[in-house]
């Protein structure tokens, strides 16, 4: 009955940590290592013109919320301006402006932009439907070229996509003779009149298509432009055409800046206006890109992170947090095992220590100290001096021999930065006191097993604790403590032997079986 | 290693998870351990129920008293000074004999009052205590062991240990002091456990450091088949202790006067585990009997009556 509310209670907080980390990680993409990292791209549109010592407005399309990539983060370098960002039909559009634009201006946008994550781009495929387009009026001598175009591809093609990558092929056919280079005649192929050329022969069929721009990210573009690409509805969701071979698709790492034929910058009161990409990209870690992510998605959950928190706060947490942990291994060596110590957490005390110093210090300072604290220990005994005052003489001794050991490894260069908290000074001293009462009652052989044990104890819990890994997962999910609250009540309903007992008892096996098994079995 | 551990769980040998949470968690409630984890409150219930207790000679609370310790003794030449929070016989100070104004523990060592004294300072301080809360230090009547066990023990006094389970005595064992315990009887100090056999009141198998043993490591004396006396009169004196503390898995240490018959020492609450192999059997089994009688009966003297009773038919 107490055991069933036990599994209960375990399973309860087990399910609620984990599903809670669960959501985490699925929805935030917060990654499950540290110093994991993802490629953010920044893209920089740079807007040059001429002003005319008047007041000019500028107009410049934005990247949107929707596509392949998601935006992280944005900038607005354009000192005098003011900008506002609108957003008009999901395009979004920012708009600098200033009194009196004098000489060559230059405004800056920068974006960071991350690959989406899979439910963005679902919600991605799921956009409106363009509206049906009217079949337009062509003009001769055009109008037989595209009817005839038109005539030839339907029947070369099964669908919409593949009507649009025929026509696409037809049309970027090279050399004359086709009888259609009429229709693409004096155009630069693969600019944006061409795009535009060619949705003009779309509509003929009546497919809704449209133009849209983009930028191939690639580390080190400078001085580039947008490279225009043609997308077809075929009744259910875009697909993109390469205007040139008429191939499905994008290009690689192709990420949209605008959608649709406005254009993409509008000078008032400028003139010999050019917008100039570059790209670099730059790793950052995973947890920041998917912090900033969280940011815009749901802000209020990201409240509640302990990354919220201020600095400082923050850095006592990532100790605190591993302190159950640490807690988890002592009580798993005890329990499990029957590894004696000086007091339940005292190892996890001297562990905490242990960071302060670093590991292989630590156990040496420790040492030292303990070896030297109980020697003044025994000698003290002798002077016949009251408890309390003998152990406020062993915490001055160790205070002493900390204060040598930092001047000394000072002087000597050995140890830079060398660090010393408070708090070690107290747990060491009590460490002296309890190993000196085992040595006086239990003998030096139980000293030493429960010193080493504590000390065992202590560098596990210290590994533990410092681990990066477990410290990033601690501390960027915090409800995994709920799990370790799990783990914890269930060690405490264990009732089975403990690793040592088994040697313990192992003359008792063959005895107590004889004993109980000459008669009746009981049971 | 997990046959092993299987093996012992079918022969009922109890581990200290379990008997933790199984037994002292379950039948010891927390309010009544200072029954027993202050022995002088252990003592006065004794003295009160008529269980017979060493005579207590004086108490020493204050650093002050501690000075002129030496008053609460008056004429006795030998005692016992001990902690009143102790555990595990820490901190227990025999005085065998007084000449001359010095102490002569058992072992024939020779202390002056001054060591005496700030012994008792650290009694007092809370080094031997539970907790390390400050304690009090109780001077009492050094019991004359019986000569019965004089083959038996280095120095000390042999004691006898009953666990008692909801008040019906399930296993016994005598423990002798070596040469390694400093006299004491504690098993953690390398002091013998024989089992004894609770219906016979024989001893049986014995251990020491947690391994079996068939003689005194001291005196190569073979441990098995001594008689206890007043056997009879342990096991009830034994069922008795519950009646003043009713802590449903007690451990009762008892010695044996050669003037005053049993006595009862202190009662423990967490009874350890090593009696099991002096036994050289488990004692879940016998815990299990216990649990499956109905009604326990009320007065001692039948419990020990059911406990020989439940002991035959366990083992039988």
């Amino acid at each position: 009955m107490h055991n069933l509310h036990v599994k209960l209670l375990t399973l309860l907080l087990l399910g609620g940590g984990l599903v809670f980390a669960w959501f985490k990680i699925h929805l935030l993409g917060l990654p499950l290592r540290p110093n994991q990292e993802a490629t953010v791209w920044t893209v920089e549109a740079r807007v040059e013109f001429q002003g005319g010592n008047r007041p000019a407005v500028v107009d410049l399309d934005l990247p949107d919320e929707y596509g392949r990539h998601e935006i992280v983060d944005e900038y607005f370098v354009s000192s005098g301006y003011g900008h506002t960002v609108h957003t008009r039909n999901g395009d979004r559009r920012t708009e600098w402006s200033i009194r009196r634009a004098r000489g060559t201006q230059y405004l800056f946008y920068q974006v960071a932009l991350v690959p989406a994550s899979e439910a963005s781009l679902a919600a991605a495929a799921r956009d409106a439907p363009p509206p049906p387009v009217s079949r337009p009026d062509y003009e001769e001598p055009l109008r037989s070229a595209i009817e005839a175009l038109l005539g030839k591809v339907r029947g070369e093609s099964a669908d919409i996509f593949t009507f649009a990558g025929h026509l696409l092929l037809e049309l970027n056919r090279p050399g004359a003779n086709s009888g259609y280079e009429i229709i693409s005649k004096d155009l630069a192929r693969g600019s944006r009149e061409w795009v535009e050329r060619i949705q003009y022969v779309l509509a003929g069929a009546q497919i809704p298509s449209r133009l849209v721009r983009g930028i191939t990210l690639e580390s080190g573009k400078v001085n580039d432009e947008l490279t225009p690409w043609l997308e077809v509805h075929n009744g259910q969701r875009w697909e993109g055409f390469n205007p040139l071979t008429g191939e499905r698709g994008y290009p690689p790492n192709f990420a949209l800046w605008s959608i649709g034929d406005l254009p993409l910058v509008r000078v008032n009161g400028g003139d010999n206006v050019h917008v100039r990409f570059a790209v670099a990209d730059r790793p950052q870690a995973t947890l920041d890109v998917a912090q900033r992510r969280a940011e815009r998605s749901y802000p209020r959950l990201l409240a509640w992170s302990l990354y919220s928190l201020p600095l400082n706060t923050q850095y006592v947490y990532r100790i605190l947090v591993m302190i159950p942990l640490g807690a988890l291994i002592v009580i798993a060596l005890r329990i499990f095992v029957g590894v004696t110590t000086f007091g339940t957490f005292m190892p996890i005390l001297i562990a905490i220590a242990f960071r302060e110093t670093q590991l292989a210090w630590g156990i040496g300072l420790f040492c030292i100290i303990v070896g030297a604290g109980l020697s003044l220990r025994f000698y003290l005994e002798r002077l016949r001096l009251l408890l309390v005052s003998r152990l406020t003489a062993v915490l001055i001794l160790v205070i002493m021999l900390m204060l040598a050991i930092s001047v000394l490894s000072n002087q000597l260069g050995l140890l830079q930065g060398f660090s010393i908290a408070l708090f070690p000074i107290v747990i060491l001293t009590m460490v002296i006191e309890r190993m000196s009462i085992t040595w006086d009652e239990l003998g030096p052989l139980e000293a030493f097993k429960q010193g080493f044990g504590t000390l065992f104890v202590a560098v596990l819990g210290y590994l533990a604790m410092t681990n990066p890994t477990l410290q990033y997962l601690m501390f960027t999910f915090p409800e995994l403590l709920l799990v370790l609250l799990a783990l914890a009540i269930l060690t405490g309903s264990y009732t089975g032997y403990r690793l040592t007992e088994l040697f313990r008892f192992k003359d008792l096996a063959t005895e107590a079986e004889q004993n109980a098994g000459t008669g009746t079995k009981t049971s | 290693m997990l046959g092993l551990a299987r093996r012992l769980r079918n022969a009922g040998v109890v581990g200290i998870n379990s008997r933790n949470r199984g037994y002292i968690m379950r039948r010891n409630p927390r309010a009544l351990y200072r029954l027993v984890d202050d022995k002088l409150q252990t003592k006065r219930l004794a003295q009160e129920a008529g269980i017979a207790v060493p005579e207590l000679y004086g108490v020493i609370s204050t650093v002050h008293d501690a000075r002129y310790w030496d008053r609460a003794i008056g004429t006795h030449d030998d005692f016992v000074i001990k902690p009143a929070h102790g555990s595990g016989g820490n901190g227990i100070l025999v005085i065998a004999a007084r000449r001359n104004n010095r102490f002569f523990k058992a072992d024939g060592i020779a202390l002056d009052a001054a060591t005496v004294e700030h012994h008792i300072d650290n009694v007092l301080g809370g080094l031997y205590s539970l907790g390390g809360q400050v304690d009090q230090a109780i001077i009492e009547y050094r019991v004359q062991f019986d000569p019965v066990f004089k083959a038996l023990s280095y120095q000390g006094v042999p004691d006898i240990r009953i666990v008692v389970y909801r008040g019906v005595p399930v296993m016994s064992m005598l423990r002798l002091p070596t040469r390694e315990s400093d006299g004491k009887a504690n098993l953690h100090q390398g002091a013998v456990g024989a089992g004894i056999d609770l219906l016979t009141g024989k001893t049986t198998l014995a251990v020491h450091h947690n391994h079996r043993i068939r003689e005194h490591p001291d005196f190569g004396t073979p441990i098995a088949g001594w008689d206890v006396p007043l056997w009879q009169n342990l096991l009830l004196l034994a069922a008795q202790c519950y009646d003043i503390a009713p802590l449903g898995y007690l451990g009762v240490d008892m010695v044996l006067d050669a003037e005053l018959g049993p006595l009862v020492l202190e009662l423990n609450a967490r009874p350890g585990l090593s009696i099991q192999i002096a036994n050289g059997r488990g004692l879940r089994h016998r815990l299990d009997a216990v649990d499956r009688v109905e009604t326990l009966p009320d007065g001692a003297a039948d419990r020990v009556a059911l406990a020989k009773a439940l002991v035959g038919e366990v083992s039988r």
